[in-house]
């Protein structure tokens, strides 16, 4: 692997750039993994990397059946905060975040984190008593946030009307150190880290079955012929049903399409991300000057990819009036994502029923900020049999009632 | 957008005059039943890539509840039909069969 530097650039430059390796190589499956981790997304790949980097386990194969980060890694809104309640999840966002810090010194790979700050409104009475509360937890879980006044919100973001008729801004939850980062080179990123270790990274390579021996997982059968395994690792987000039904288990999910859209670039007018719970919308300005908006998720079960307008025209007319100026915006483009959401809204990171077969899943509309804390976690756990990051995110909580509730505490939008 | 016709009121609504209610004909286990009955009714559901039977409401119409049987991967309709009943009923699955021959739900085919 050529390391990317200063350097580096400076010497291509001098030959035509005819020195540049593949990011990663291209593969054939071997007969037999240490390890298959299903689906090539930021966490399958961060998975693979930890489980490499921690724990010297570098027999893996990560099996994709599209293209590498083509899901949801590369249909969200790369926002990261870890501004969460419940402790848990404020554990493994806030690992995340922290990560995503030094990603681009770790990985050798310009993942472009920007911590610009995180802003979510308070435009109610209830949302004001709800964020004030957050901060208190997040104070005590060592995050640090603050709840702003409306003074504040219009000093940082100065485009943002904030006594409209209907929304007045109230006050926000402030993350100073949350921000956005590129989401297609955290997956391309972890992915030439992983090729370097050896790891095997297989595209277009449909699992379509998962084969066991006496109650233990091994191996997998795909389009490119079967796989032998030890351990199997299941990250396929909104396709997780699908596949944890190949393996004789069925899981707490439904699959459905949330969906986002940018405008037509302009010039730079805010350097903050800013959400908007009660109106269901968040934006942010790209490097390309385009205002990415994220949406609500459709109301029913479907795998479609494609969202639907109704919930562009409502999140957009919510938006107008707290952000008056991109009512003269055009819509560039628009796309949808199928979302994998549990019934607490947080995700399940556990053992199964087949021994040792691992899911990491239900990250629902909010995976894209946890992916290395995701990785991380799900690695110890696959290596060592638990992790203090991932213990209670375990499968059986649903049974045993110990909710890790994020969909009271964080309203709707992630 | 998804459009739906509503059985009693024979409107074809669109998704915005509707609300979703999840799946359909759940069997709703209470206090005496056993661990896995009740986890199984709380919490896990059919997620199924293709055909889906599920609940709706007619909100901004005519106040009701109904089933549609719905495909997950193509948003294609194969019928409603009333709430009134606990499985789905023979003309709407003999639609479904003639469009997804081989289809199964839980344990309806």
């Amino acid at each position: 692997m050529t390391r990317y530097s200063a350097f580096a650039i400076a010497r291509e430059a001098l030959r035509d750039h005819a020195g540049w390796d593949r990011a990663w190589r291209r593969a054939t499956p071997k007969k037999r993994y240490d390890v298959v981790i299903v689906g090539a997304g930021g966490h399958g790949l961060a998975t693979a990397y930890y489980l490499g980097k921690n724990f010297g386990i570098t027999n893996v194969a990560v099996l994709e059946k599209g293209w590498l980060g083509g899901g949801n890694t590369g249909r969200n809104t790369t926002i990261i905060r870890s501004n969460y309640l419940q402790d848990p999840s404020a554990a493994i966002y806030e690992k995340a975040r922290s990560l995503y810090e030094t990603m681009s010194q770790d990985l050798n790979y310009n993942v472009m984190f920007s911590p610009r700050g995180v802003m979510m409104l308070a435009q109610t009475e209830h949302e004001v008593r709800g964020y004030k509360r957050t901060a208190h937890a997040n104070s005590l879980q060592g995050v640090t946030t603050e709840f702003i006044s409306p003074k504040r919100v219009k000093q940082l973001v100065p485009i943002m009307n904030i006594d409209g008729p209907r929304y007045p801004v109230l006050g926000a939850l402030w993350q100073a150190r949350g921000g956005t980062a590129r989401h297609d080179a955290v997956a391309w990123g972890y992915a030439r880290a992983c090729s370097a270790m050896g790891m095997d990274i297989i595209q277009k390579c449909e699992v379509t079955g998962v084969m066991s021996e006496g109650g233990r997982v091994s191996g997998v059968a795909t389009t490119q012929g079967d796989i032998a395994c030890d351990k199997l690792g299941m990250v396929v987000a909104g396709h997780s049903g699908a596949l944890a039904e190949m393996a004789g288990f069925r899981i707490p999910i439904e699959s459905v399409a949330l969906q986002a859209l940018v405008s037509e670039p302009i010039k730079p007018c805010m350097d903050v991300v800013v959400m908007a719970n009660t109106v269901h919308g968040y934006m942010s300005q790209s490097d390309k000057g385009e205002m990415v908006i994220g949406g609500g998720t459709d109301a029913f079960n479907n795998y479609t990819q494609r969202g639907s307008f109704h919930h562009i025209e409502e999140t957009v007319r919510a938006l107008v009036e707290t952000f008056p100026m991109i009512s003269r915006l055009k819509m560039l483009r628009q796309w949808g994502g199928i979302v994998d959401v549990t019934g607490d809204r947080s995700p399940i990171l556990s053992r199964t029923p087949l021994e040792g077969c691992f899911i990491n899943c239900g990250w629902g509309t909010g995976g894209f900020k946890a992916i290395p804390g995701s990785g991380w976690g799900f690695a110890e756990l696959m290596a060592r049999g638990h992790s203090p990051l991932t213990d209670a995110f375990s499968l059986d909580r649903f049974r045993e009632g110990r909710f890790i509730d994020e969909s009271v505490a964080a309203g709707v939008a992630h | 957008m998804l459009t739906l016709k509503c059985p009693y009121c024979g409107v074809q609504a669109e998704e915005t005059e509707l609300h979703a209610g999840g799946e359909a004909h759940l069997t709703r286990f209470g206090p005496d039943s056993s661990d896995d009955d009740f986890e199984t009714y709380l919490f896990t559901r059919e997620n199924p890539k293709g055909v889906h039977f599920e609940r709706w409401r007619h909100s901004h119409g005519c106040g009701k509840w109904f089933h549609a049987a719905r495909c997950t991967m193509t948003l294609e309709v194969f019928g409603t039909y009333p709430a009134q009943t606990t499985e789905p009923p023979q003309d709407i699955r003999d639609a479904i069969t003639a469009k997804r021959p081989g289809w199964t739900w839980r344990e309806f085919s």
